[in-house]
């Protein structure tokens, strides 16, 4: 059971990001619910390339053929962190113009016409 | 200065993929990062896998660039470098994608690419629409992303690679089971809304309407074309071995291409916004190609190859056209701007140059891409798609027409456009267009008649597709092994049937767009059957499309779980 706790808390966080973006009526907390969702990601790499009792992936002073956790999903976790900290950055900065402009944050509220 | 840079940087960028696409045609040319060659058929390292395919995508986004940035050459006198800046870092992000044999490399390209192409349409923030549509284009496809990497782990876990060549050998030893499919699911859906597949697409008209209009010519001419190459090129990698037992898969995904290419056909119709238009146009071109890729053969795939290129510069060239309609009169509302275009002759002639080769009609590329996937649709048992391509080329040839017609010559019932004129009438700031404005234009739509006039096209298409289909050989391109047999030779396409449905086509549109100018030409009787029909529908697809953020996402789940759904039921 303890195995698959991580994948289940991957699938919520990406299920309760998700509901938080669709019921969102502001643009910072709808920003703030897509970096939920992209946790969700960090938890399922990280997990995938688990390994139980193994050390870190340093192989300095250590045996051949000692256990340790894949570094690959090290360093895919690490790439994604920077991609959705650039993701984040741009729609705060959007969502800042946005508010320049309609006064608000509620998307509902913008002006122009939607068709 | 700058403006001479970046066009120069594009320029050799186009060259260098061009070049790329003929050395390719021999055989894969397979580049590792820091000389991490595979050992006994291990990837150890990052690799560029370049093939005919990908590199013809790569080239057609160099080509838009420049074209795009020689259009805008003197428009962005005060944001210039931040412009050219993006744009370029938005082109080496795509040719990055095109060009990858790694997976994981292909989300960080697509990211890298995303990521501009939301400042660019976004950046222009003395008007509060383009920033509404890059909020929503921008956490849209940012959900996208995230599943696509959600499929990228899956797969890794089960098969400890993320090079191409190495997934799809490793997974082709078992049958697809639960965590393949989804890992499937996820990924498809990650580049459908990419693609704008419906039901997908939400995003798409805001941003690419919204968007300054030299980004338009990116966007409509490259960005969807990409989901459609990546879905594609995934597929055929990495998932054919274990899904090619999978009957209903075919069905599932034409499913997806005739909603796609019906409800961007019957939007592009009801739009009256030249931008928003074409925007729609993009959607049902995008069903269109994806009913090709959908065949899931070599001849459907080549076809739709060549179809995306060939759409991809007439689309580019119709953008320009569009920018220059906007430069001159101050608007793209076509009932606005009814009778006022008829100073700008050279325009109107690209705007129906453009419409028929959207129709697909010879010598424009579109037609050789349209009648290779008609071709594959006869063989696969499947002759009603042709129908389909009559009709959607017919619906947005006749958009074009209809909007073109009443610009340019007047044509249509004086009181509609009465209604909505604006204020300022006169205001014809530049008499004529400038010729960095119309030769990109020209170019590009040169372009799309060059390819369909090229000897042979689309005997080395289905070529390139037959090598970009067949897994074992790319394995053994990128990995080394054996070495791939020679390619079959394939007859020459017959042209003779094609060429009349392409007819029918353009015929079909100009009827539709002189029906929608004179309405009063038009049978009463038909005319007051046919209005309380239609309207409903039309009403609640409307209604349907004017979305906000939210719905659109809630629609990507929606349209998920559909797609979830029908594949569960296949794979049972």
């Amino acid at each position: 059971m303890l195995r698959f706790l991580p994948y289940l808390v991957a699938a919520w966080l990406l299920l309760a990001g998700l509901y938080g973006i669709v019921t969102s009526r502001n643009l910072v907390h709808a920003i703030t619910c897509l970096s939920v969702a992209q946790s969700s990601t960090y938890i399922l790499l990280l997990s995938v390339g688990f390994e139980r009792g193994g050390t870190a992936p340093i192989f300095l002073d250590v045996p051949v053929g000692t256990r340790a956790v894949d570094p690959v999903v090290g360093a895919l976790t690490l790439t994604d962190v920077v991609v959705g900290a650039t993701v984040s950055a741009l729609l705060l900065a959007l969502a800042v113009q946005a508010y320049k402009h309609n006064g608000t944050l509620d998307p509902e509220r913008f002006g122009g016409e939607l068709d | 200065m700058a403006d001479a840079a970046a066009v120069a940087t594009a320029a050799v960028v186009a060259v260098c993929c061009l070049a790329l696409l003929a050395s390719s045609r021999d055989g894969a040319v397979v580049y590792w990062f820091g000389a991490w060659t595979p050992r006994d058929g291990i990837a150890l390292g990052v690799a560029f896998a370049v093939d005919p395919v990908g590199a013809a995508v790569a080239t057609l986004a160099g080509v838009l660039a420049t074209a795009a940035l020689t259009f805008s050459w003197r428009i962005f006198e005060a944001v210039r470098t931040l412009h050219h800046g993006l744009m370029l870092v938005f082109l080496a992000g795509i040719v990055g994608f095109c060009l990858s044999g790694d997976l994981f490399n292909m989300f960080v390209f697509y990211e890298l690419f995303s990521v501009a192409a939301y400042a660019l349409a976004g950046y222009q923030t003395t008007d509060p629409g383009p920033v509404r549509g890059a909020l929503n284009f921008a956490i849209t496809n940012s959900v996208g992303a995230i599943l696509v990497l959600a499929g990228i782990a899956l797969l890794y876990g089960r098969t400890g690679a993320l090079n191409l060549a190495q997934l799809g050998q490793s997974l082709a030893t078992h049958p697809a089971d639960g965590l393949v499919v989804v890992a499937f699911l996820l990924l498809m859906v990650g580049f459908f809304v990419k693609a704008a597949v419906v039901p997908f697409h939400f995003w798409l008209a805001d941003a690419y309407a919204l968007a300054p209009t030299v980004v338009g010519v990116l966007f409509a001419g490259v960005v969807s074309e990409l989901g459609l190459y990546a879905v594609a090129r995934v597929y055929w990698t990495v998932f054919s071995g274990p899904l090619a037992g999978v009957q209903g898969l075919r069905a599932v995904l034409l499913v997806g291409a005739v909603t796609t290419a019906l409800v961007g056909g019957v939007m592009c119709v009801l739009q009256h916004h030249l931008a928003r238009m074409l925007a729609y146009a993009t959607v049902s071109h995008v069903g269109l190609t994806l009913a090709g890729f959908a065949l899931l053969g070599p001849a459907g795939t080549g076809g739709a190859v060549l179809y995306l290129v060939a759409d991809g510069l007439v689309k580019g060239a119709l953008f320009i056209s569009v920018g220059i309609v906007d430069h001159h009169l101050r608007d793209t509302d076509e009932l606005r701007l009814a009778g006022r275009g008829r100073h700008l002759p050279w325009t109107a002639a690209l705007l129906v140059a453009g419409a028929l080769g959207l129709a697909g009609v010879p010598p424009f590329g579109t037609f050789l891409g349209k009648a290779l996937m008609e071709e594959a649709a006869l063989e696969a048992g499947q002759p009603w798609l042709i129908a389909l391509f009559v009709t959607v080329a017919a619906l947005t040839s006749a958009a074009l027409l209809r909007a073109t017609g009443r610009i340019f010559l007047g044509l249509g019932p004086a009181r509609e456009a009465a209604a909505r004129r604006g204020p300022d009438e006169s205001a014809v700031r530049h008499p004529h267009a400038h010729p960095t404005q119309v030769a990109p234009a020209v170019a590009l739509l040169a372009g799309a008649v060059a390819l369909g006039l090229w000897p042979g096209l689309t005997a080395a298409a289905e070529e390139a597709a037959g090598r970009f289909t067949d897994r074992p050989a790319y394995a053994a391109a990128v990995l080394g092994g054996a070495a791939a047999e020679a390619p079959a030779a394939h007859p020459a396409v017959p042209l003779a049937v094609p060429a009349r449905w392409a007819a029918l086509s353009a015929v079909l549109g100009l009827a539709l767009a002189l029906a929608a100018l004179r309405p009063d030409r038009l049978p009463a009787g038909l005319r007051d059957r046919l209005a309380p029909a239609v309207a409903p529908a039309v009403a609640a697809l409307r209604r349907v499309h004017a979305v906000q953020i939210g719905d659109s996402v809630t629609w990507l789940v929606v349209g998920m779980a559909g797609f979830g759904a029908l594949l569960a039921l296949v794979t049972r």
